[in-house]
């Protein structure tokens, strides 16, 4: 048998333990999907795979058990798939064409849940269509609150909701529900002075527990919808940690305009030696630090006047 | 007297009206959900017919405009007191039948139970009332059960068919604006809701006893005493009061009254630590007695008008309505243990 492994990978077909069997992937921008996709994907695994469908960490879906003469059959069922999810695709008919970029993950967001500031399968898809596809190994995710139910912490780039609680201290009855929400679950940015409250704006991380528990709407949100943008989060062997903040009160095409600058600073400093042309972007901020990153991520980025930058940033983590 | 007017015509009225009145009426407020991209119906100030919600049930009522959240009575400071202003125009406020009928609530509390309200009555006075005819019964309502689905005391009634606003007028100041700006003159009347989805059946026999009931019991657990059921609620009329010295001049200060809720902590608390209402049951109990039950033995009519914007947006679907339902039960259960 002879298939070119790098081809096969970048096509989206895992090398698997089971000589000449793969495994197709299949990316779910946000995790939201048509019920019906699931019957393409039903047929798929019966007719190539092997009756299996495995759901990945990154909401995908895992066809194993397909001979790898099947591949291109295989990229032929995919393909209503492809454009159902409008998933950029550089030839028509061929599958996926990149898969060093991985699945931008979310949380179920504002579809489903109370606590989500924004319509977090959007934001994915929007962020997905401007990255995708690419070699470059990133992982994005993004979670409608800062609950991060997403683990987005835990990703390169990690975009968490936020809101900017406006206050009408004229619907206040002083009932003490939004500062007692914010100190029991939050961050303890309220406080209750003269019988109104007083919200500390640097402490306040936007979640809008004090909205959502205000029983008056004295508390309402931004019309404006804002995001925390966490940087370089990473699993793996060598020294897993968590993102650190970098900017708060970012907005859609900041964040936007961040990650695909940073695709250019990633080709510039990646190690070419790198095995398998992956490595972490953490690691190569390591090697070039921080400023230099910063320059590049920041070029030509327009913040909400309100965006706090922090810098320069401290990762801490496991080391061996 | 009935007329028939476009939009631009009615706007016209609603500018003259703007001279003499703040004009008030059910609207969408963008964004003003408790979760993200959901919106909110409560009274605001409106300036043309276009910015009304006709078509669905306010979350909040009119009351806020009669009796503020939070309105300062007056400030004072060493040795002087200031009374607050009073707004610069009088109101023209639209609203449901079921809202109307509260309206008379929020008066035997204000002006007829012992000495007139000075802050109610000088906002009262300079007030009007428009009716909105309720085409059908939006969710939860049980107007019908409580006999407030219809009223005649407004000084005119408005409802929308087909882009064109029809208008029975009661006031003979506004006859000339209607005459003036209307197209026909059709015989308008008033429509109600005559049916409602939800059913109440208040028993008699109501005793005292039946704070002992086991029904209230679900609540300590359920209810989570945030007061939205209140602070809903058309007919509540609890406040309390507020005097505080600004932070930059503690010479100086004002006093206000703000609504209270007899769910939310605090409404018991007397000094010296004590508390009578600890349990969320025993809250439940206590506002639905008043509702339905101790209003009347004072007033001779109940107290809820069946508006059902408690239900609506009780965070923990309580229904209210639900628990008028279970009183009957409760007073069986009640009168076999005092049997025993
Ligand atoms: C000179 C004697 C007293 C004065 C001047 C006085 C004054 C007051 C006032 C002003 C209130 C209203 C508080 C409020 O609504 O926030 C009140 C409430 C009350 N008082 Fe007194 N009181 C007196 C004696 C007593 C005594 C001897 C008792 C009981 C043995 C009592 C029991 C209560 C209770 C149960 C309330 C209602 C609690 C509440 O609604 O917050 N009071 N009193
Ligand atoms: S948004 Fe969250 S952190 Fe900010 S004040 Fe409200 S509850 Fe506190
Ligand atoms: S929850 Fe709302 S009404 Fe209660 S204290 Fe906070 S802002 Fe005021
Ligand atoms: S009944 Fe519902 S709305 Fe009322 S206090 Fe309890 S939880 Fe809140
Ligand atoms: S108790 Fe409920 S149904 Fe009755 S008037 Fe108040 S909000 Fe409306
Ligand atoms: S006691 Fe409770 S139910 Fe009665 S008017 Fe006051 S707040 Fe409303």
């Amino acid at each position: 048998m002879d298939v070119n492994t790098k081809k096969m990978k970048k096509n989206a077909f895992r090398v698997t333990k089971h000589r000449g069997f793969t495994a197709s992937r299949i990316r779910v921008p946000g995790g939201y999907l048509e019920a019906k996709y699931l019957g393409m994907i039903q047929n798929i695994a019966e007719t190539y795979g092997n009756g299996i469908v495995n759901i990945t960490t990154r909401q995908g879906f895992e066809i194993p058990g397909i001979k790898f003469a099947d591949m291109p059959k295989v990229n032929e069922l995919i393909q209503p798939i492809i454009e159902g999810l409008d998933i950029n695709q550089e030839v028509l008919g061929q599958g996926y064409t990149a898969s060093g970029t991985r699945n931008v993950t979310a949380c179920v967001g504002n579809n489903v849940c109370p606590y989500a500031c924004y319509n977090t399968s959007l934001f994915a898809k929007k962020i997905e269509k401007a990255i995708f596809p690419n070699d470059l190994y990133f992982k994005v995710a993004l979670t409608g609150c800062p609950n991060d139910c997403a683990k987005v912490r835990m990703h390169d780039f990690g975009i968490m909701g936020m809101t900017l609680p406006q206050y009408d201290k004229e619907r206040c009855v002083n009932c003490g529900a939004c500062v007692k929400a914010c100190t029991k679950k939050s961050v303890s940015a309220l406080a209750t002075v003269n019988c109104k409250v007083v919200r500390d704006a640097h402490k306040c991380i936007g979640c809008g527990e004090c909205v959502l528990n205000c029983p008056t709407g004295a508390w309402t949100r931004s019309h404006e919808k804002y995001f925390r943008l966490t940087i370089f989060g990473r699993t793996g062997k060598k020294n897993p940690r968590l993102g650190e903040d970098f900017i708060k009160w970012a907005d859609e095409a900041s964040i936007i305009k961040i990650i695909c600058n940073t695709y250019d600073y990633v080709k510039n400093y990646i190690d070419p030696l790198a095995p398998g042309g992956k490595e972490h972007i953490g690691y190569i901020v390591d090697r070039t630090g921080f400023e230099e990153f910063k320059k590049w991520a920041l070029k030509d980025v327009q913040f909400p006047a309100n965006a706090e930058i922090n810098t320069p940033i401290y990762w801490k983590g496991i080391k061996y | 007297m009935g007329y028939c007017l476009d939009q631009a015509g009615f706007n016209q009225i609603l500018n003259e009206w703007s001279k003499e009145y703040f004009v008030y009426a059910p609207k969408l407020f963008k964004d003003g959900g408790s979760f993200s991209d959901t919106d909110r119906i409560r009274y605001g100030e409106i300036h043309t017919v276009e910015e009304i919600v006709f078509d669905r049930k306010s979350d909040y009522s009119y009351k806020e405009i009669l009796l503020p959240l939070s309105q300062t009575l007056f400030f004072f400071t060493d040795d002087m007191v200031k009374e607050a202003d009073l707004p610069k125009k009088g109101a023209v406020i639209l609203l449901r039948s079921c809202d109307l009928h509260a309206v008379k609530r929020l008066d035997e509390i204000y002006l007829q139970n012992g000495c007139e309200d000075y802050y109610y009555k000088r906002l009262r006075d300079r007030v009007k009332f428009i009716l909105i005819g309720c085409q059908h019964s939006f969710e939860n309502c049980f107007c019908v059960d409580m006999g407030t689905n219809r009223i005649d005391n407004y000084d005119a009634y408005i409802e929308m068919k087909n882009g064109e606003i029809y208008v029975d007028n009661h006031n003979d100041v506004w006859k000339p604006l209607f005459t003036t700006y209307s197209r026909r003159t059709p015989e308008v009347i008033p429509a109600y809701a005559t049916e409602n989805k939800t059913h109440i059946h208040i028993p008699d026999g109501i005793t005292p006893d039946i704070a002992h009931s086991k029904i209230w019991d679900e609540y300590d657990s359920r209810c989570i005493n945030c007061g939205r059921c209140n602070f809903v609620c058309p007919t509540c009329t609890c406040f309390t009061m507020q005097d505080i010295f600004y932070v930059d001049n503690g010479k100086v200060g004002e006093r206000r009254r703000v609504w209270a809720s007899c769910m939310v902590d605090g409404f018991t608390d007397v000094a010296g630590g004590g508390c009578y209402r600890k349990k969320n049951g025993q809250r439940m109990r206590f506002k639905v007695l008043h509702k339905v039950y101790d209003y009347k033995k004072r007033n001779g009519y109940h107290m809820c008008v069946g508006c059902g914007r408690c239900d609506d947006i009780c965070p923990e679907y309580i229904s209210f309505s639900n628990s008028i339902n279970k009183l009957d039960a409760a007073i069986k259960e009640v009168s076999i243990n005092a049997v025993k």
